[in-house]
């Protein structure tokens, strides 16, 4: 089966990791800039981490066959701090125009406060100024509700926003009939602890439909499996649903999303 | 899509352990010694939820552990999340 995993932080994963994705049929992925685990301690960690996002990523994912892209940002977890946040963002145009680049991502909001909404905004300005797509990361647990609901209302005050080349991600089922009515495509994460369970997202396709939505592992340095795309295709599987009702979620849909970058030649 | 019996078929032995798992963490947060906090009381309203006749439990349990909320806070008093509003 050919997939796309639409979202996954591997730079917090090994070279084996890569190798799996490959064997379950991996063609592409989507690496979002975001926390690393820690907070840097300046900029110049940003400039490194974009570099690697840029450089180094592509070069470990082509060894497996696997086309990478990356999105560019400072996440909402260091963005509290808007000083620092800015400087940051100073770099992007530096990078913004490399080969693997598809927008601006995962911005968004983490402990739904205003400094992070103040610097959620002007990344939202920097995707519209490129005219490139938005990735929207929305806020863990408790805070889920709240923030989806902050960011829908902020991007309701760019009356130039195409809401087609936005998603908004991490959605369960108490925030993705509001994302998806509001004109946004919705992402799903497919966590062992948090987030969306494997038969969870699928009676969310089951609820909402399968137009402008996609699936995710959104792997990274915690509780997460680099596998969980393809194990939920074969949770499908299980529930009856056809391989191309499969392949609409974890392949056509990121595809149609995706090529809205004009980077994302697959 | 499947049928209910199909449905139970394929994912009764798994719900039913889950269901078992919040007994025993039930059972077990009895008999160790201290106080509960907050947290507990928001377990104990999303499990109600579970006896409602209504489509949507999913959503209304996350609901139940969702901040309410609607003040905007100048900045976080602290960057993760505790599974339900606790400050």
């Amino acid at each position: 089966m050919r997939y796309i995993e639409p979202h996954a932080h591997m730079v917090s994963r090994t070279t084996d990791d890569y190798e799996k994705l490959a064997i379950a049929g991996c063609e592409a992925l989507c690496e979002p800039a975001f926390w690393a685990g820690f907070d840097r301690s300046s900029a110049d960690g940003f400039f490194d981490y974009f570099r690697q996002l840029t450089e180094y990523e592509p070069k470990r994912a082509a060894r497996y066959g696997i086309k990478h892209f990356c999105w560019l940002c400072i996440n909402p977890k260091e963005a509290d701090d808007p000083g620092f946040a800015r400087e940051v963002m100073a770099l992007i145009p530096d990078f913004i125009e490399r080969e693997n680049v598809l927008g601006i991502g995962e911005i968004g909001l983490n402990k739904n406060t205003r400094s992070e909404l103040e610097i959620f905004e002007e990344h939202v300005q920097i995707a519209l100024d490129y005219d490139l797509p938005v990735l929207i990361h929305t806020p863990h647990l408790e805070d889920k509700l709240k923030g989806t609901k902050l960011i829908i209302d902020s991007l309701a005050s760019f009356s130039n926003l195409d809401r087609s080349k936005v998603i908004i991600d991490h959605v369960e089922e108490h925030t993705a009939g509001m994302v998806l009515d509001a004109g946004f495509w919705a992402g799903m994460t497919l966590y062992p602890e948090s987030k969306c369970t494997p038969n969870r997202a699928i009676d969310i396709l089951e609820i909402y439909g399968t137009e402008r939505i996609w699936m995710n592992s959104a792997c990274d340095w915690g509780v997460s499996d680099p596998m969980a795309v393809p194990k939920c295709a074969l949770e499908m599987r299980r529930r009856k649903y056809t391989e191309a009702q499969i392949g609409k979620i974890v392949y056509d849909n990121p595809l149609a999303f995706l090529r809205q970058s004009p980077r994302f030649n697959l | 899509m499947l049928t209910k019996k199909e449905l139970l078929n394929l994912q009764f032995i798994d719900a039913r352990a889950r269901v078992i798992d919040i007994a025993a963490f039930l059972d077990r947060l009895d008999r160790h010694d201290g106080d509960a906090d907050i947290r507990l009381g928001y377990f104990t309203k999303a499990l109600s939820v579970l006896h409602e006749n209504r489509p949507d439990r999913a959503k209304a349990v996350l609901e139940a552990f969702s901040d309410m909320t609607v003040e905007i806070s100048e900045t976080a008093p602290f960057q993760g999340a505790t599974g339900a509003p606790v400050s």
